[in-house]
């Protein structure tokens, strides 16, 4: 499959007073067309900074201090603002977390979305803009789209202002959308109904997904492949059936241990990873998930492991190696599986 | 929308019936009258000027025939300068007050606005810094000093702009100064934060997405927004700039309202006191209820129901 997007090494550090906080610290992965790719990890473990860095939306006091971002035959790390104002909104869109405060609150939605088309297609009629608007309100199912077009974002519920971002996003019919945590902030039954809309306008579009999220459910859902992230790395990196079946990875079954289920036993309590994410002022210098791992040994927090890898399954963890112990080892003879898996 | 003003309106004749009465007892508690000895005058003739206008009746009484007179839109005679009414003090003064206002008015707008704009744009530059330092000392410093350092510059040792009186261009440049100084300032400062607050907002970093330019995402996404708190404050702002400023007309001889305000309080001229501070009640209600309204106009999560 044809890879549309391809970052690289990437390293982005904010210089705040209080130091360097590196955020990202070589970060690798790539996007084929047409498929829904899902980032997953806990706040702060550097997903929406990657995220943000893909369309350079990040605060000034940020710096891609490595890497690169291959889209289109170009770089986005060594575009200027100006080639990077032509790609962002018409080649690569973003959809926000808070649905309830990404949309100016003066500005009737009709507009905001119009605005979308207006900017990159400055020679698109007034009457035609509004056609075009019209039709992405009812490809998101907003009901009286006419109606609608004139409302502001106040008059709209969380999951309908939702259906508006998304609407504006796709409005250009981009290459690839960022969905950063799309659904977080919405009730679980529209949620649900959102994500189903995405797959649809995904198929329709064509349009290449990266889905940012902490919630692994969702991902079964909706993705392709998946990237786990922790502290700023990729912990593992697999497609969607072997991330499930054949996780290689103590962060990735930590997190398939916390998912809630109806199936679960009441009276077992709902798993949760102890400790908190590492303080990126001062990356630890070994695995970052070391200290909170329950099967870390000493190497684990004095050197990062390499990557191993078996097809598109890769994962780091000093448990993969061949010199690891058998005993109390989680992933003794993950690694054997997922070679033959890929065969 | 007319129901929202009328609503308003009554409120407002009701704040003002609690205005009159408040400043009529205040007035009347603060020891001392219009007519209290300390010239060696008789007796007598003090009772007889203080039943020429009704002083001697009970307080309830003065009050009544006082309020009567209002609804008239009489604001009775002086106490002090015979043969002058306070309709007659307000429409000499108010004109006067007015005019050193609306250009301190327009003063203020064309230099707070963007100041504080700039000062946002540039946060943490030298631009920032050199704008808030201006503006810190703007705030802090009081209108008299400012008003007797510029009279000191200009006047008395440079002799470029006259010291007292309105009466050509020039004569207007330094009350402007001292009078705006302050509201230039603290407008700045306000639209800055604002403005920095906005930009901080997720529909910014919406509007950036989508490709816009910094300048269309400044103006057409974030000004409007971070404007709504400054339009709060400028209603109250241009009501104290346009009835005058006690302070500034006194240093620079103005013959607007707030010089017959401080001098009527000293000499305890009651019905000056009264119709200057309703005056200026009226005005800074009606002022707030503009703001109101346009502000109803700009946000559209206002409505003039509620």
């Amino acid at each position: 499959m044809e890879e549309i997007l391809k970052v690289e090494g990437l390293k982005t550090s904010f210089m705040t007073s209080s130091g360097e906080v590196q955020a990202v610290r070589g970060v690798s992965f790539s996007v084929h067309k047409g498929e829904i790719l899902g980032i997953v990890g806990e706040s702060g473990s550097g997903k929406s900074v990657t995220s943000m860095t893909i369309l350079r939306l990040l605060a000034d006091t940020a710096r891609i201090k490595e890497g690169s971002i291959q889209f289109e035959g170009r770089d986005l790390t060594k575009c200027n603002e100006k080639e990077m104002r032509a790609i962002r909104g018409q080649k690569i869109a973003m959809i926000f977390q808070d649905p309830m405060s990404s949309l100016n609150p003066l500005i009737p939605v009709g507009k905001q979305v119009e605005e979308m088309m207006k900017i990159h297609h400055p020679e698109l009629k007034p009457e035609e803009l509004k056609k075009r608007t019209l039709e992405l309100f009812e490809q998101v199912r907003i009901p009286e789209p006419e109606k609608r077009l004139k409302a502001y974002p106040h008059e709209f519920s969380g999951g309908m202002r939702q259906r508006v971002m998304i609407a504006m996003a796709l409005a250009n019919h981009p290459d690839l959308l960022i969905a950063d945590e799309p659904t977080t902030a919405l009730d679980v039954t529209i949620q649900d109904q959102i994500l189903k809309q995405l797959r649809t306008l995904q198929k329709q579009y064509e349009t290449s997904i990266i889905f940012i999220t902490h919630d692994l459910g969702v991902v079964a859902e909706l993705c392709d492949r998946v990237v786990v992230m922790y502290g700023g790395l990729v912990m593992e990196e697999a497609g969607i059936d072997e991330i499930f079946e054949n996780p290689m990875h103590p962060y990735t079954l930590g997190l398939l241990a916390s998912i809630p289920g109806i199936n679960k036993d009441k009276a077992e309590r709902l798993q949760s990873i102890p400790g908190s994410p590492p303080d990126m002022t001062n990356p630890p210098k070994g695995c970052p998930f070391a200290p909170r791992c329950p099967y870390a040994r000493n190497i684990c927090a004095a050197e990062c492991p390499p990557y191993v890898q078996a097809g598109g399954h890769r994962a780091m963890c000093w448990l993969l190696q061949p010199d690891a112990p058998a005993q109390g080892n989680p992933l003794y003879g993950k690694l054997a599986a997922a070679e033959k898996e890929a065969k | 929308m007319v129901k929202f003003i009328l609503k308003r309106l009554g409120m407002m004749l009701i704040a003002m019936f609690m205005i009159i009465l408040f400043t009529f007892v205040i007035m009347h508690a603060v020891p001392g009258g219009p007519f209290t000895n300390t010239k060696g005058v008789p007796e007598e003739v003090i009772a007889a000027m203080e039943a020429k206008f009704g002083l001697d009746q009970p307080y309830y009484v003065q009050f009544f025939s006082y309020l009567g007179g209002i609804l008239h839109g009489d604001f009775g005679p002086s106490y002090k300068y015979t043969g002058q009414t306070v309709n007659e003090f307000i429409a000499s003064g108010a004109p006067v007050s007015a005019r050193l206002g609306g250009v301190t008015v327009i003063f203020v707008l064309i230099a707070a606005i963007p100041m504080g704009i700039l000062a946002a744009l540039k946060n943490g530059k030298w631009q920032d810094m050199l704008l808030m330092a201006v503006a810190t000392i703007g705030v802090t410093i009081p209108s008299f000093v400012i008003a007797s350092l510029l009279i000191y510059a200009f006047s008395y040792k440079l002799n470029w702009l006259p010291t007292y009186g309105l009466d050509s261009w020039q004569s207007y440049i330094l009350p402007v100064i001292a009078m705006g100084g302050y509201s230039i300032s603290y407008l700045a400062r306000l639209m800055r934060s604002s403005l920095l607050e906005v930009m901080g907002q997720d529909y910014i970093r919406t509007a950036r997405a989508k490709g816009l330019t910094e300048f269309a995402v400044v103006t057409r996404h974030a000004l409007r927004n971070a404007l709504i708190p400054v339009i709060t404050v400028l209603g109250p702002t241009i009501a104290g700039l346009l009835t005058g400023s006690f302070v500034v007309e006194k240093i620079f001889a103005i013959p607007g309202l707030g010089y017959y305000f401080v001098n009527s309080v000293s000499q305890r001229d009651y019905t000056t006191i009264m119709g200057v501070t309703i005056f200026y009640a009226a005005f800074l209600m009606a002022m707030v209820l503009l703001v109101d309204v346009f502000y109803c106009m700009i946000d559209p999560r206002i409505k003039f129901e509620s």
